[in-house]
């Protein structure tokens, strides 16, 4: 067994006179087993490397220097194994390198690809803050702090100095930091964030040049992190206005085309809106949480659990952030949610805006769903009369709506009426008794029951209803004093 | 009013420059700030330096250096007739933002456009000044794109072409007829002259170069420009013949197309729908198919329904499926040609497997290490080991072939 002993992490001048010698020696690619610097040797490496006998040469296409400078950089282990078992296929075959479908060489062109990116992203993504230092132009140096994934600070250094020619700067890294003081590159070992300003004067003009040159009328989320992944956005000052951008970007957007309209929207913009009404929905953070809920909405649409799926005409589900702190549960959709797909877009959903607003409670910050996600109707000619969800229906969608409050884990999630108290809590309870006091549910937070908000349009008495519709507004109330206290 | 600050004004100016869908930063000549006293460097390939959640790149800084015009184009932010509110850089300002920017590494360099003021003349004086200052007082290197006014002297056309890297007027609309309507002050023949001249000044400063190296360099990155996709009735027909015609008369390095999105104050002759991304998107792949496969506009063309691109696949995709008896292509024999039509190969995919085939019987699994996705594929090729047998000829290869997710046509109008 060979072991060779590499300077550095992307030595490429102490790989390729080991990799001569041994390959000239005709060693295996087996029986070789390669170091970095301090790394503790290998148990059974005590074999020396014989010397290359002189004038024994030894030639690869010129094609693979510049694949092996480049995959020496990766930080995969077994890159200078890789490398060697390549080097021997050469010399077996010189055109080895064009045969593309060849595993080795797939996979050595992967990592180079990989060390590519990464070497494109770091000339993309460093971001210099200045620093007072004494003799340096402008009395500024421009120091950076970027983590790559690969060893590539020493190839990347040149990039800085070509550009940057005229100031005085340095890259710290974990790994490596490089520095240019207008004549020289020198390195010195890693530094931690810390080591670096963590602010800059111009990166407010920045910001607002980010936020302001972004077009909310066409959001593409997946675009920009494809391009620019989260990983990269610690250490990047614009990314913390990207989730404010993505949440404003609709509500721009509609304030644009209604205060340019002030009328009434045509069938298709109406469709529009409701797609991106759907398209927002997936926009909302959350992570895993979000492809979760957006599987469990898919399988919801396809649900035959009663029969109520046959004469509606869509499944309205639950909508808002799925990291809301507060979740609303009405009975089942009416007439107007059944036609748009949404939830408390009817006179019902009015009232409760109207309360929710007077509680302050924000409802886009809030999850609004159902009992029963399928309008349940009588038809009388024309009209389409609300009919009360029975057991059966509200127990096989309890279903969905406990997997929407385990998905979300809503702190406070208040039931409004009898048939939301009873999805929420598994058994029968009347409203008057169990109203105004915390419930411990079952999978953790606290639920409230309140009256539902179409009650308060069924009450004949003028002065009833606005009794009761004060008292509704006082329940939220609690809730919303319940939430603050809870995130204290 | 209160006098803008610079931040205050950068909102407003960066906002109003949005609509330009270029930030390219390639193709340009190889240079440095080395032995300089400035900074910059272009090095042909450009660089994103951050990604707005539009998803698109922001590699210049670009802004307008006023935002007030004395036009009145019916589907521009800017117009004189709109409500919003106006702000204007001093040149000086504009060249301080730009190295400001960039030596923290923000961006590539400066796109630099503006709404019309007093005179034509006027306004291109004020953006070459920009340019000037840039280069001959701080020796900036970067990249630079101005956008030129149609009716501006032809000498400072020329100023802008040798301190910029690009230079670009945008034709705005796909037909005359639309130009006309959205677009009154405006005229084709005045826009197409402006650029003919562009044309030729770069091809004369081309031809000095080859007998005197000391000649100057004059617009490296060549001349590019812009339409409007969805303000006017134009099909996907129209606009990729008139993108064509554009590319052979001018030389054009690229056309980009900017889906109409609806604008703050529009103009009531517009659609106010959501801005018909996808077919922006398709637009761009066709423009692809042209340039880098060998496509001919009528072949675009014909992979289209009734003048329009199908949404749910791409042009490509389109063009296999009705010209089904070009295929199946055998993946061991067939020309370079016929392989860049098959859908899923790209035009690297199709360099590995020429070389690879000088070595080897291709079987699948080697064209599965050489592209992406081989399903997508499989049904148009012959490998060694496979045959699509009736698979091509199935009438409901579409739905077979074409993307599962449905989110793609969310983006669609």
């Amino acid at each position: 067994m060979y072991c060779v002993t590499l300077a550095h992490h992307e030595d490429f001048a102490g790989w390729r006179e080991a990799a001569r010698a041994l390959a000239l020696a005709g060693v295996r690619a087996e029986g070789i087993s390669w170091q970095v610097g301090d790394a503790p040797q290998d148990l059974f490496g005590d074999e020396a490397i014989p010397d290359a006998q002189p004038g024994a040469a030894l030639t690869v296409p010129k094609p693979f220097i510049g694949l092996a400078q480049s995959v020496i950089c990766h930080s995969d282990t077994e890159r200078f194994a890789r490398l060697y078992s390549m080097l021997l296929k050469l010399q077996q075959n010189r055109r080895a390198l064009e045969d593309k479908a060849d595993p080795l060489l797939r996979r050595l062109e992967e990592l180079r690809k990989a060390v590519g990116r990464d070497l494109h992203k770091m000339r993309a993504f460093v971001r210099f803050r200045e620093m007072p230092e004494e003799g340096v132009p402008d009395g500024k140096r421009y120091v950076a702090w970027f983590e790559p994934d690969h060893h590539i600070v020493r190839t990347n250094a040149p990039f800085f100095q070509r550009r940057f020619a005229a100031m005085h700067w340095s890259i710290l890294t974990p790994e490596l930091c490089a520095h240019w003081d207008g004549r020289a590159l020198s390195f010195t070992p890693g530094a931690t964030r810390a080591d670096a300003p963590d602010g800059d004067p111009v990166e407010e003009t920045w910001k607002t040049y980010f936020a302001s040159i972004f077009n909310p009328a066409r959001v593409k989320v997946k675009a920009m992190t494809a391009e620019m992944p989260k990983k990269y956005w610690k250490n990047m000052p614009e990314t913390a206005l990207v989730p404010g951008l993505i949440a404003g970007a609709r509500a721009r957007e509609l304030e644009m085309v209604e205060k340019s309209k002030g009328k009434s929207l045509k069938p298709v913009e109406v469709r529009g809106l409701k797609r991106a009404e759907e398209e927002e929905r997936r926009l909302s953070p959350g992570g895993n949480r979000l492809a979760a809920w957006e599987a469990l909405l898919e399988e919801a649409k396809r649900c035959t659990r009663c029969p109520l799926y046959k004469p509606a005409t869509q499944m309205v589900f639950g909508e808002g952030p799925v990291d809301a702190p507060l979740m609303l549960i009405g009975e089942q959709p009416g007439d107007q949610e059944d036609q748009a797909g949404r939830p408390f877009v009817g006179p019902a959903g009015q009232v409760l805006d109207d309360a929710l607003d007077k509680a302050g409670i924000d409802r886009s910050q809030t999850y609004v769903t159902n009992a029963v996600k399928h309008f349940k109707f009588e038809q009388r000619g024309k009209r389409r009369i609300h009919s009360k969800p029975g057991a059966q229906e509200i127990e096989a969608c309890r279903w969905w709506a406990d997997q929407e409050r385990d998905l979300i884990a809503p702190k406070v999630t208040v039931a409004l009426g009898a048939t939301a108290a009873r999805s929420m809590i598994g058994k029968v309870v009347t409203i008057s008794k169990t109203r105004g006091a915390a419930i411990e549910l079952p999978g953790g937070g606290e639920g409230w029951v309140t009256v539902h908000p179409s009650y308060l349009l069924r009450i004949p008495d003028k002065g009833k209803a606005d009794e009761e519709l004060a008292r509704f507004i006082e329940d939220l109330r609690t809730v919303q004093n319940r939430l603050t206290a809870l995130a204290a | 009013m209160a006098r803008l600050d610079t931040r205050q004004k950068l909102a407003i100016l960066a906002d109003a420059a949005k609509y330009d869908a270029s930030c390219a930063s390639s193709g340009t000549q190889k240079r440095d700030s080395s032995g300089g006293k400035g900074i910059g460097s272009t090095e042909g390939m450009g660089i994103c330096h951050a990604y707005a959640p539009d998803g698109r790149c922001i590699s210049l800084l670009k802004i307008l250096l006023t935002n007030s015009c004395i036009f009145d184009c019916h589907y521009c932010i800017n117009r004189k007739s709109s409500n919003v509110r106006r702000a204007r850089f001093t040149p000086e300002e504009v060249v301080q933002l730009t190295l400001n920017f960039y030596r923290r590494n923000y961006i590539e360099g400066l796109f630099l456009s503006s709404g019309i003021i007093r005179s034509s003349n006027y306004t291109m004086e004020q953006l070459v000044e920009v340019a000037r200052t840039l280069r001959e007082v701080h020796d900036f290197r970067g990249y630079i794109h101005l956008k030129t006014i149609p009716d501006a002297d032809e000498e400072l056309v020329r100023q802008a072409g040798l301190y910029a890297d690009r230079v670009s007027i945008n034709v705005e609309l796909p037909t005359e007829r639309g130009l006309k309507e959205l677009a009154p002050e405006k005229d084709e023949k005045r826009i197409e002259g402006a650029m003919t001249d562009m044309k030729s000044a770069i091809d004369d400063l081309k031809d000095a170069r080859r007998k005197f190296k000391s000649a100057p360099k004059f617009a490296p990155a060549g001349q590019s420009t812009q339409m409007i996709v969805g303000a006017d009735g134009a099909d996907d027909g129209a606009i990729i013949m008139r993108a064509s015609g554009l590319y052979d008369r001018f030389k054009l390095r690229r056309v980009y197309y900017s889906a109409f999105s609806p604008i703050p104050d529009a103009s009531a002759v517009l659609p106010l729908s959501r801005p018909p991304l996808m077919r922006e998107h398709r637009l761009y792949q066709s423009d692809w198919l042209m340039r880098f496969y060998g496509y001919t506009p009528s072949e675009v063309v014909a992979a289209s329904d009734d003048g329009m691109l199908p949404l749910d696949i791409d042009p490509k995709l389109a063009w296999a499926l009705k010209f089904r008896d070009r295929f199946p292509v055998d993946v061991n024999r067939a020309p370079r040609e016929m392989l860049l039509r098959v859908p899923g190969l790209g035009t690297k995919a199709v360099k590995s497997i020429l070389g690879a085939r000088r070595f080897r019987q291709l079987r699948l699994d080697d064209i599965r290490r050489l592209t992406v996705s081989l399903k997508k594929l499989q049904p148009f090729i012959v490998a060694a080991d496979w045959r699509p047998v009736a698979l091509t000829d199935r009438a409901d290869l579409r739905t077979l072939v074409k993307p599962r997710r449905e989110q793609l046509e969310l983006f669609a109008a």
